[in-house]
């Protein structure tokens, strides 16, 4: 079980009807990722690799084909497995970081330990990854007094407080300058390194991508190469 | 969930005044309604008559003047009582009532009136008032008062407690209203209280069809469910009340869940589920219900405040802290309605759609 790919996508396909017209956001994508992968996915706007994220994510339910997670098929769950399945087994990391603004960086991170029903302090492994992010003494700050760069790394904790299987991280570097951006990349490449985290990130920047072990790209709803 | 409430302060205080302002209007409601209910109650009973008679089919809670004077000399001769006297109550308008008595037969009954200023009557266009009275209308002994279309002169400010706030000379009420020869009731004083019981029995047996009760059954008649549409004026405000909590809670509410859209896509990406969104605004509405339910019975202290200062002599607000948790459970009704749809939207909220939300 443990050899066999954490995520198995084969011939997914995703249609969309937006007014009267269908729009076929996935064409039969074919995918696997091994446990303790870095991928990169790569694709212009609307080739969908945002739709293909959603799925995994479980944010959005698959039209036909098949997609496993840690064995489990995602077309067969319902609304409140799919929550379920965010809860434990998915962590998301977007563009513009999406802390909840009123709360602290620790209830940013606690409220999602709060949702999966973890309470009590973080453990000491954790604190361990806040001084790997470098935000263990920025915890008790707003969003809004942080850097780009700061709550970025805050989102990425909150992302993976709960353990997930696969950290989704879209479009991380999206908001930041390129300083902040190489710090983002590298903690998520020690992450990886480190803690064998799984990581899927969606880029548009090249460089960025040479951060993961390998790059996926995909054109019109189907991956180019693997 | 504070924070949130924090970050939108105007909106969330106007959203608790709003709440504290419809508890406020229940309890103030309320509050006169029992104030002035015990207070006429303890007028009643400071008097000192240990048997109230009143006519056939008269109701408690209003005065007409619908039974013979005759009916005093009958009550007197009724073994074990002391003294009969017949009063005469008219309204004037409004909650006030000016009353008629036999002074010589009444102060026998009472002890007699306890004159702060002044003293009794000694011409029949004269008028005496209680301090309350006196305090809201700025009277002083001499001053002219107009009551029932016509002057009258204060001869004496007396201690309040017994009776209507105005008292005159009864056959000049009884002319004046032309109801010469009519009484509203009979006070009685029994030479032996404690057989007040075996009284009564004796005296419904000579006066058929007399509403006959001891003073304490009578003033436990002085209650909310007794007075005429009362009640249902109470449930209406009560249902105004429901309404604008209602209101306020939900668009306070829709307007925060439509700003907070992208927040809820957050949460649901971190795996909350719809009922963990729904009670999450549940739970700042119970805080604004509860906040503004305190903030109401604050206020109502206030408003009892006001109204003794203006009006001392006409309105008596009582402080019913029994009706503290129903203003605040009717407070909370209001708020929580009011958050369902609101809070149904967030938690409906598509994911996707709410993280692409600007």
């Amino acid at each position: 079980m443990s050899d066999s790919p954490i995520i198995s996508i084969r011939d997914l396909r995703k249609v969309y009807r937006v007014g009267e017209v269908e729009v076929q956001a996935l064409r039969g994508v074919n995918l696997d990722i091994e446990r303790g992968e870095f991928v990169s996915i790569v694709g212009p706007s609307g080739s969908g690799k945002s739709t293909l994220f959603y799925i995994i994510g479980g944010l959005a339910p698959p039209t036909s084909g098949s997609i496993r997670i840690g064995g489990r098929d995602l077309l067969k769950m319902t609304e409140a497995q799919r929550t379920e399945l965010r809860k434990t087994s998915v962590g998301f990391v977007f563009q513009k970081y999406n802390l909840l603004p009123t709360l602290t960086a620790r209830d940013n991170i606690e409220i999602a330990r709060n949702i999966a029903h973890r309470n009590g302090p973080l453990d000491r492994d954790f604190q361990e990854v806040l001084e790997l992010l470098g935000i263990a003494n920025r915890l008790d700050h707003k969003p809004r007094a942080l850097s780009g760069g700061e709550q970025q790394r805050v989102a990425i904790a909150r992302a993976i407080v709960n353990g997930p299987a696969i950290l989704l991280a879209d479009e991380p570097t999206g908001n930041l300058d390129t300083e902040n951006s190489k710090v983002v990349l590298r903690l998520l490449r020690d992450l990886n390194e480190r803690t064998g985290q799984t990581i899927l990130m969606i880029t548009h920047n090249p460089e960025a991508a040479e951060y993961g072990h390998r790059i996926v790209r995909m054109r019109d709803g189907q991956i180019e190469n693997s | 969930m504070l924070e949130n409430l924090k970050h939108r302060p105007i909106r969330t205080l106007l959203s608790v005044v709003a709440i504290a302002i419809q508890v406020t209007m229940v309890l103030t409601l309320v509050g006169l309604s029992e104030g002035m209910l015990d207070d006429q109650a303890r007028r009643a009973r400071g008097v000192g008559a240990d048997v109230m008679v009143r006519a056939p089919s008269s109701s408690i809670i209003t005065f007409s003047p619908n039974m013979p004077a005759k009916v005093v000399s009958v009550v007197e001769q009724q073994p074990n009582v002391k003294i009969a006297t017949g009063v005469l109550t008219q309204g004037t308008g409004g909650f006030n009532y000016v009353t008629g008595v036999d002074l010589a037969q009444f102060n026998k009954l009472s002890g007699g009136f306890r004159f702060e200023k002044g003293g009794p009557f000694e011409h029949p266009d004269d008028v005496i008032v209680d301090q309350y009275y006196a305090e809201e209308h700025k009277l002083h002994v001499g001053s002219t008062v107009s009551i029932l279309n016509r002057p009258w002169r204060v001869s004496g400010i007396y201690q309040p407690g017994m009776l209507t706030r105005v008292v005159v000379p009864l056959d000049v009420l009884q002319d004046l209203t032309a109801n010469t020869g009519k009484i509203t009731m009979v006070y009685v004083k029994l030479d032996n209280p404690a057989e007040t019981t075996q009284a009564i029995a004796t005296m419904r047996d000579r006066l058929k069809d007399y509403q006959i009760y001891s003073m304490e059954e009578y003033t436990s008649l002085f209650s909310v469910s007794n007075v005429p549409m009362l009640k249902e004026f109470i449930w209406i405000v009560i249902g105004l009340g429901v309404l604008v909590g209602f209101l306020v809670v939900f668009l306070s509410m829709y307007t925060a869940v439509l700003e907070r859209t992208r927040e809820i896509g957050v949460l649901k990406a971190l795996g909350a589920s719809p009922g963990y969104v729904l009670n999450i605004l549940l739970r700042e509405t119970t805080l604004l219900a509860i906040a503004g339910s305190v903030l109401g019975i604050l206020l109502s202290y206030v408003t009892r405040f006001v109204i003794h200062t203006l009006t001392p002599g006409t309105l008596v607000q009582a402080i019913v802290v029994s009706w503290w948790p129903i203003a605040a459970a009717i407070a909370l009704v209001g708020a929580i309605l009011g958050a369902v749809y609101p809070g149904l939207k967030a938690a409906r909220q598509d994911a996707i759609e709410a993280l692409a939300y600007e």
